[in-house]
């Protein structure tokens, strides 16, 4: 019963002159309603482009979105545009990763607001007036009769970041996406924003799609992650699983390069070595090998095999060789869901 | 910024701030930051100035700018200097100079602003055409706009006085055409720029129609650099306005007080009475100076990338 359901994802930017790049490749994965799922990867892992195809949001020249995005039972890449405007910020919708920015600078925070209530709920301005400063109440603004009629400037970033939080859940989406909401803010307001999205998305019943590069943002908020690198999904697991036994070379090293407060010996932070522009094509072996501290022959030549490792939740790992697994049990093979 | 974050509630202190700035829109900090600069009070003095003798021309003027009584006290060569009765002295054909150029004020205001308006609506509209729907509307319009300012700007508003006649409607219509393929560009520019804002995908994110998204949004974003590009314009019609008069080409009516003609008139005259040429020159370089600092200092206050 799962709300999302986005299937053989791929994005394609042609660019005149030089050869087409795959953005996204091939992502395949579901939220069920009220879940929160995590999406982690680095920059240019494709994690942003993902959320922005499935809100139909990238440009429409020299981009090529194929694949399957269902939303509830509607499918959202052959949905006429004029219905995909009713469905954003109605079914679904985004929280940007800079409130600098995001919001216009020449209107008042309030007429902002509004402007979303009226286009959606079919509101009068005072009604939906009425709406606005609940939601700015919702969201811990303090005073939000005087804030409405306050200029983004005047705002701080935690501020404007919890107005565009506000106007996300303004018409009470089925589904949130939060392309990295805490980034460009400062650390405390981070938890105080990750906490208020928490508790919105409890309170709502709405499902949660969060992008981000923070380990930590997920492990506090997500039930289940998917870890891309180079456009293709190379773990998916619950949150508990992935943190205890990750799978994939890449999850691990991202997972061993936070820095840990418990940390005894005080040695150099672990990193991943190489860049991320270090890759071979996925058709001809894995992504990650030029990186991988556990590469063996067989990363190459083809594409890695997706091996599926639940034993309960789902779980799976695009990896020849996944780390952290019981051996499996002689005479029984991993089931290898696709190559 | 973020100690109210802290806390969860806004603390005193913060309130103090917000409260000695009460709300005060982008165009309040705009303009007090405006009258802080020296260059723009000494352009708004000159514009009140200006304006004010354009207004006020009948009260301010001794004399009527066409009566030519005192041509019996005009010889060739004799021109007769300042006075008390004639400030400026008389120019070649017997007339109060300082009535001329005091009307020639309200001629001049009468073109830049009718001109402006014109030019700026007409120009505008089409930027705005341009600039929400792009594409191939976008390609048309902008090389029609490109062939347009391919031709020198004076050249183009004489080809178009000619055209038209010599009448002050005339005037106005070739000064305008003249610039609306300037605003058209940059509303155009400005709104290409501003489609790949942020807060522009934000909105979009949300459902806002394309109509909302460009009227609510891209445009009003866009809209400071037309009211500078006003302000310069202006000076500039005043300047295109006294050249086409130079040429003759402003009215049907010769002895029509206009600063552009009281140049044609003192050329005559220019060996023996060169201060003819210096007053509506003079003039015409202060009303253009005006409103150049201005519009200079307008597009400083409103561009965060200049501010001080």
């Amino acid at each position: 019963m799962s709300f999302l359901r986005v299937r053989d994802l791929t994005v394609t930017f042609s660019r005149p002159g030089k050869p087409p790049v795959r953005a996204v490749d091939g992502v395949s994965f579901d939220v069920a309603s009220g879940q929160t799922v995590g999406i982690v990867g680095e920059s240019g892992s494709g994690k942003s482009v993902t959320s922005l195809a499935v809100m139909r949001l990238l440009p429409a020249r020299n981009v090529r979105v194929t694949g399957s995005i269902m939303l509830g039972d509607q499918e959202l890449l052959t949905l006429p545009a004029r219905q995909m405007r009713d469905v954003r910020g109605r079914d679904v919708a985004m929280i940007f990763q800079d409130p600098m920015t995001s919001l216009n600078p020449v209107v008042t925070v309030g007429r902002q607001l509004v402007e979303v209530i009226v286009r959606h709920d079919r509101k009068s301005t005072t009604a939906a007036r009425h709406d606005a400063i609940a939601l700015l109440d919702r969201v811990g603004i303090p005073d939000p009769v005087r804030r409405l009629r306050e200029y983004p400037h005047q705002l701080s970033g935690g501020m404007r970041q919890r107005v565009m939080i506000a106007m996300a859940i303004a018409c009470r989406p089925r589904l949130l996406i939060a392309d990295e909401p805490t980034t460009a803010l400062d650390v405390t307001i981070q938890a105080q924003i990750l906490d208020l999205l928490r508790d919105l998305v409890e309170e709502s019943g709405s499902a949660l799609v969060m992008i981000t590069h923070d380990l930590g943002v997920v492990a506090g908020l997500c039930e289940q992650v998917h870890v891309m690198y180079s456009g293709r999904i190379v773990e998916s697991a619950p949150a508990a699983g992935l943190f205890a036994r990750p799978a994939h070379p890449y999850t691990d090293g991202l997972l061993r390069s936070i820095p840990r407060i418990d940390d005894d010996h005080h040695g150099r932070l672990h990193t991943i070595r190489g860049s991320v522009r270090d890759v071979v094509a996925w058709e001809h072996g894995c992504a990650f090998q030029p990186r991988c501290d556990h590469a063996v022959d067989a990363c190459l030549g083809g594409p890695p095999p997706v091996l599926d490792l639940s034993d309960g939740p789902p779980r799976q790992v695009r990896c020849p060789r996944p780390m952290n697994q019981p051996a499996p049990a002689p005479g029984t093979d991993r089931r290898e869901v696709s190559a | 910024m973020s100690v109210e974050e802290q806390v969860g509630a806004a603390r005193p202190g913060d309130e103090v701030v917000k409260e000695a700035r009460p709300t005060r829109g982008l165009r309040g900090e705009a303009m007090r930051r405006l009258l802080r600069n020296p260059m723009a009070i000494v352009g708004f003095v000159l514009i009140l100035v200006f304006v004010a003798v354009a207004v006020f021309a009948p009260w301010i003027a001794p004399y009527s700018p066409k009566d030519n009584s005192w041509l019996s006290e005009v010889r060739p060569g004799v021109y007769p200097g300042p006075s008390a009765e004639h400030w400026l002295g008389i120019d070649p054909l017997g007339r109060d100079v300082f009535s001329r150029l005091v009307y020639g004020a309200r001629q001049s205001l009468l073109i830049g602003v009718v001109s402006l308006a014109i030019g700026a609506t007409v120009g505008v509209s089409i930027g705005l055409l341009a600039g929400a729907f792009g594409g191939w509307v976008d390609a048309l319009v902008m090389r029609l706009v490109d062939i347009m300012l391919s031709v020198p700007g004076l050249l183009f508003a004489i080809a178009i006085a000619a055209m038209l006649g010599q009448s002050l409607t005339s005037v106005m219509i070739a000064i305008a055409v003249v610039n609306i393929p300037i605003f058209a560009r940059l509303l155009r520019g400005e709104m290409l720029g501003q489609r790949a804002a942020d807060y522009v995908l934000a909105a979009r994110s949300l459902g806002i129609s394309r109509a909302g998204i460009v009227f609510r949004h891209v445009l009003p974003n866009s809209f400071t650099p037309v009211i500078v590009q006003g302000t310069l314009t202006l000076a500039l019609a005043i300047v295109e306005a006294a050249g086409l008069a130079f040429l003759g080409l402003s009215g049907s009516d010769p002895s029509a007080p206009e600063w552009g003609r009281m140049l044609t008139d003192a050329q005559v005259a220019l060996t023996s009475a060169p201060q003819l040429a210096l007053y509506p020159g003079l003039a015409i370089v202060l009303a253009a100076l005006g409103f150049t600092l201005v519009g200079e200092s307008l597009r400083e206050a409103l561009d965060p990338k200049l501010r001080r």
